[in-house]
């Protein structure tokens, strides 16, 4: 028990010190007015905003959160097949790889008005947005995923006489799903950017919105809490996908007897 | 059986000519040569194997001995039909390869991984495992059907491999090194155990292996070759009843027959 509790403490004590350390160095140095507290407000009042506004930022995650959650499920969907689709076929990896690249070096603030237009002011242009940016790591871990199987063990099977389809779903899937997990939660980081920007291009609602109005009223404070809001979840939302993927495959994280890897 | 009799008492000769082969042979490479393209440009290609000839009749254990890097995998990749040929003739019955490692699926429990072959053949999973279990059990494997790999010792995971090729119901074995990994006591107990399998139920094997000791305990028929470009330089018929015990001095004059070949 004491042990159990000594050792959570030594895992969350540093990067909360850390924390604690910058916050205060930022502190003084808003204190010590070397800036404009409009262009950065000290943490004392980020922390006031986060706490007077919280009704405001809550009702404003709802919908950021869905169009991350939502963007990330579409392009762990479509990545997936698609990654799959590229593993099987090296004529379709030729044809479909340069094109994947192509699409992650659109500029998503040119594009995002483009879609709105074509799209309406609804959720899709946002899922089109999100998806679109966050597809790209799901297919490249999956990728590389399907790719890792040890030869040894694609022997095994073709002497197996193993259809291809039965290599791709005894073998193959299953060693691509950690790349599946990893591919998703760097899609997490992007997918919060990318929210965020297509709600500033056209919305009513969301975080990004939120940032744009708080930045237009000059109250710099919100534009921050608004921020940590958003960071809070996307911290959040990996943190679950670690664990869920500890949970569904406890085979990739685990060495012998347990010791985490 | 005096066929055997009369192979054991074959002279030593300097290269094995191709063996006649016969319509009861199950596994037969004619004067195989095999050669790798160099890695670099410009680089040396490398003869793996050169006029290296094998057969292997019904339920017959052939074992396989020579040098490192002589050829001997890739002896055991074309007969599975992994590889082809740069000369020569395979022919050999549907045979399934165990891969010098244990290779395992990580995240299949070790009942799952041993009946990897009847899910393949179409057995729905309860069925794949009750097919499985009573060979499991047998290997002393009870208790550990759900564990996955990395919680199974190495000689477990051994086991596992060798059953998952066991029970592939191919007509021919290949077994790379299958024992090479273990400890010495974990290895006499899987040759135990595979000898005694074999004596109640007879299989094809083509048994590759450094060590002569197994081979010998093992085999019907021992293929001794030589350094890379590998051929074989000496057959030595083991036509010793089973269970056979290592200090058994025929065995040892074997033993001695074949390291005498392999350092020649
Ligand atoms: N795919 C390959 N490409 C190039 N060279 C290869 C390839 N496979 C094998 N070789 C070469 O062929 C030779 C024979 O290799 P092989 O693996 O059959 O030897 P081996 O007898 O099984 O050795 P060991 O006892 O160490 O397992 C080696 O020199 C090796 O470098
Ligand atoms: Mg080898």
């Amino acid at each position: 028990m004491t042990v159990s509790v000594r050792r959570r403490g030594r895992r969350v004590l540093p990067p909360l010190a850390l924390a604690l350390a910058l916050l205060g160095v930022w502190q003084l140095y808003v204190e010590s007015g070397s800036v404009d507290a409009l262009i950065l407000p000290s943490p004392t009042d980020v922390a006031s905003a986060l706490y007077n506004d919280r009704g405001l930022l809550w009702d404003a995650l709802g919908p950021t959160a869905l169009e991350v959650l939502a963007g990330i499920a579409i392009a762990v969907a479509i990545g997936m097949v698609l990654a799959v689709a590229i593993h099987l076929s090296s004529t379709l990896r030729r044809a479909v790889h340069p094109l994947v690249l192509a699409s992650q070096t659109v500029p998503i603030p040119v594009v995002a008005p483009l879609l709105i237009f074509w799209l309406g002011f609804g959720l899709a242009p946002k899922l089109v947005i999100v998806a679109l940016i966050c597809f790209f790591p799901v297919v490249l871990n999956t990728l590389d995923g399907l790719a890792d199987v040890d030869p040894g063990l694609l022997k095994v099977m073709h002497t197996l006489d193993a259809s291809r389809w039965a290599t791709l779903r005894r073998v193959e899937l299953p060693s691509a799903l950690p790349g599946v997990f990893s591919g998703a939660k760097i899609a997490i980081v992007v997918a919060v950017i990318g929210a965020v920007l297509a709600e500033q291009a056209a919305s009513e609602q969301g975080l990004g919105h939120l940032i744009q109005l708080s930045t237009a009223e000059l109250d710099s404070a919100r534009s921050y809490a608004a921020m940590v809001v958003l960071s809070a979840f996307a911290i959040l939302l990996f943190g679950t996908l670690t664990l869920l993927e500890r949970q569904l495959l406890p085979w990739a994280h685990r060495t012998r007897r347990g010791d985490p890897r | 059986m005096p066929a055997k009799g009369a192979m054991q008492t074959r002279l030593e000769a300097p290269a094995l000519e191709p063996l006649q082969a016969g319509p009861d042979d199950v596994v037969a490479v004619e004067a195989v040569t095999r050669r790798f393209a160099p890695a670099r440009r410009g680089g040396e290609a490398v003869l793996a194997l050169a006029q290296m000839s094998l057969r292997v009749a019904r339920d017959e254990v052939v074992a396989v001995v020579g040098p490192s890097g002589c050829g001997k995998t890739t002896l055991l990749e074309l007969v599975c039909g992994l590889q082809q040929a740069d000369g020569g003739s395979v022919r050999s019955e549907p045979a399934v390869y165990m891969p010098q490692r244990d290779l395992l699926l990580p995240w299949a429990g070790a009942l799952d991984n041993a009946a990897l072959a009847l899910r393949i053949a179409g057995l729905s999973r309860t069925q794949a495992r009750e097919r499985a279990r009573p060979l499991f059990a047998r290997l002393g494997l009870s208790g550990f059907e759900d564990q996955r790999p990395d919680a199974l010792s190495g000689g477990m995971r051994q086991r596992v491999a060798v059953l998952r090729t066991l029970l592939s119901g191919r007509p021919v074995l290949a077994l790379d090194e299958p024992f090479a990994a273990l400890d010495a006591l974990t290895r006499r107990d899987l040759q135990d155990w595979l000898a005694g399998a074999l004596a109640a139920e007879p299989r094809t094997i083509v048994l590759v292996t450094h060590d002569v000791e197994e081979a010998v305990l093992l085999a019907d028929r021992v293929i001794v070759m030589s350094q890379r470009p590998g051929r074989a330089v000496e057959e030595i018929a083991v036509a010793r009843p089973r269970p056979r015990r290592d200090t058994d001095p025929e065995l040892v004059a074997l033993r001695e027959r074949a390291l005498k070949a392999l350092h020649r």
